[in-house]
């Protein structure tokens, strides 16, 4: 299937969020848009959907908890009970204060990471990976943005140009 | 303009009354004599031995009572109602302190989000300079031994000659002596109430500036920086001063900062539920969601920070079991076991969850109920900083003195900030960060 794409850059995200909203508002399909840092509102722009990774990340932060709390009772008063600065291994809960920064930690150590390989995972990145975005000037000083090409070409190259796009290009979406 | 509705002035005075009644029971009801002291414990005692399926009597506890010891409890039920006024006017006094230092924080970070609400922050500190002096107040009447929440200021601890000698706190003297300790709290008081009269002058001043003339603005920065490293040294000393030194013999150095954070998060969560309920009388039009969202980023972000100290502080002192130090935290978890643990949930746990969630701070109403909990836990949280050193395991929550002390004071407080708001427009004016603050969105 073959189906072509203009691809409408811009050098300013001031210029760029206003044309995503005029884009939207002439009711064409905003594929894509490619930056090179996050320009901040621009998810919400584009309509993409809120982000549920919150939750994940909460989540994640729930099983480190809980790994944390199996950790430190299993080492501490289970398999190898020791005694340390007198505080002799009664119970997971008589020893638990002692614990508090390591749960913590987890907790942390667990949300984040998790989060990070989630957000990774979802959005198809991997080492070696060969690169999406279809121009290399858009991890330096350019905004890209990809739209579905309807109708007539002529008519949407205009329209491009008015947004404030310094260059277009239409081509083969891959 | 902001006219003060009659119906939150009738609210305020009715908490007021009902507020002085609770008081005035407390006062009734205290022991004057040793043995109205015994009568009552041995009331509270037969209550619990019929509440418990306990076999002892009344009469097998009484015989371990030696003199001295019904003495002790004779003090502590007479601090009682003392106790619970003195956690009421301090709790007030640190949300308008609270807020000033948060003010004075917004003020030299030029931060734009909140410039909006300098008006509503300006309101609330408008209480400082009367509950100050009321504290200042009650400090005199402790130092005139009309009542003995500062065990220290008792003469006898610190007589060689006395039976009651007190060596570790004749060694403290030189610090913690009754001419000295008034001294300081004039210092601090004066202080805050200068910064506080400073800022609303420039404020006022600035409103009617031409436009463009930064004088007043440049003034306030440099009278809040100053402000701010007076506010951190004099702070930490009040806390000393004003709470630790109600347990003589325990310190801790990161009571300061503990007990700022308590103040810091009371202070935002009323900054907070001012602007929520000014928004819904029709006020504040230019307030919106994104700027209720910060204030309960703050919320969240300092409950949790009030958290760490309070753990910190706590795990150090459990982990070294250190008898001078760990007796403060054996006193509090055995002898006001409830309100110590509820505290804990109601200041972190029910902040985290509850907050957590980015659409949730948004919402008045979930604002309100955190900002609820959060106020009642810090309340507790003040009650368990002064009411085991000055009541010991006398101590009542849920009486008419410690409720109608709270209630009081917050009758005053509604209507003392209220009455500060109508003073001048809502929105201040010259700010040259205003369009930022008015078109403030996240």
């Amino acid at each position: 299937m073959s189906s072509k794409v203009i691809q409408a850059m811009y050098n300013d995200d001031d210029i760029l969020m206003s044309a995503v909203k005029e884009t939207r508002a002439a009711h064409h399909h905003i594929e894509e848009v490619y930056s090179p840092f996050p320009v901040h509102g621009l998810d919400k722009a584009m309509g993409l959907a809120p982000t549920k990774i919150a939750i994940t990340s909460f989540m994640y932060g729930l099983v480190g908890l809980a790994f944390s709390i199996w950790l430190t009772s299993y080492t501490m008063n289970g398999d190898w009970a020791q005694n340390i600065g007198g505080k002799p291994s009664f119970s997971w809960g008589v020893n638990m204060p002692a614990f508090v920064p390591v749960m913590f930690e987890m907790t942390v150590f667990f949300a984040a990471h998790l989060m990070v390989i989630t957000f990774y995972m979802r959005s198809r990145l991997w080492p070696f990976k060969k690169a999406e975005n279809p121009d290399p000037r858009t991890t330096d000083d350019m905004f890209v943005m990809e739209v579905a090409l309807e109708g007539d070409e002529k008519e949407m190259t205009s329209f491009f140009e008015k947004t404030g796009a310094v260059e277009i290009k239409i081509t083969e979406k891959h | 303009m902001y006219t003060f509705s009659k119906r939150l002035k009738t609210f305020s005075f009715a908490l007021m009354i009902v507020g002085l009644v609770g008081i005035a029971w407390g006062f009734l009801n205290a022991p004057s004599t040793v043995e109205e002291a015994k009568e009552i414990v041995a009331h509270n005692e037969s209550h619990d031995a019929h509440a418990s399926e306990a076999t002892h009597t009344v009469d097998a506890s009484h015989d371990t009572h030696d003199a001295s010891h019904d003495e002790h409890i004779f003090h502590q039920l007479q601090n009682r109602p003392w106790s619970a006024l003195y956690v009421a006017i301090f709790f007030f006094m640190m949300l308008s302190l609270g807020v000033l230092a948060f003010y004075a924080i917004q003020q030299v970070a030029q931060a734009g989000w909140s410039i909006v609400l300098f008006r509503v922050m300006e309101g609330i500190t408008a209480y400082l300079p009367i509950g100050a002096v009321i504290l200042f107040v009650f400090l005199v009447l402790s130092s005139l031994h009309m009542n003995h929440v500062f065990a220290w200021m008792n003469p006898e601890l610190l007589d060689p000659a006395s039976p009651k000698f007190d060596h570790l706190l004749a060694d403290k003297a030189s610090y913690l002596n009754v001419p000295f300790f008034l001294i300081r709290a004039v210092i601090y008081i004066v202080g805050w109430v200068l910064y506080q009269r400073y800022a609303r002058k420039q404020t006022l001043a600035l409103d009617q500036a031409i436009e463009g003339n930064l004088t007043h603005y440049k003034k306030m920065m440099g009278a809040s920086a100053a402000f701010l490293v007076f506010f951190l040294v004099s702070e930490s000393m009040m806390s000393w001063d004003w709470l630790m030194s109600i347990d003589h013999h325990w310190f801790s150095t990161l009571y300061g900062w503990y007990v700022f954070s308590g103040m810091f998060v009371s202070g935002i969560t009323t900054i907070a539920m001012v602007t929520i309920y000014l928004k819904s009388r029709g006020y504040l039009e230019y307030v919106n969601d994104s700027h209720l969202h910060d204030l309960a980023k703050f919320m969240f972000g300092f409950s949790i920070f009030w958290t760490y100290l309070w753990f910190s502080q706590f795990m150090l002192i459990w982990y070294a079991n250190i008898p001078e130090e760990v007796t403060y935290y054996v006193q509090r978890f055995e002898e006001i076991k409830g309100p110590f643990y509820a505290m804990v949930v109601m200041n972190f746990v029910f902040p985290i969850l509850v907050l957590m969630n980015s659409d949730y701070k948004r919402l008045p109403w979930f604002i309100i109920i955190a900002g609820v909990i959060v106020l009642v836990g810090h309340y507790i949280d003040v009650y368990i900083l002064i009411t085991p050193g000055s009541v010991g395991a006398q101590w009542k929550f849920i009486s008419p003195e410690v409720i109608g002390s709270a209630l009081f004071f917050l009758g005053l407080f509604i209507f003392v900030v209220f009455n500060a708001l109508t003073k001048a427009p809502l929105k201040v004016k010259g700010n040259p960060f205003m369009k930022e603050s008015e078109q403030f969105h996240y």
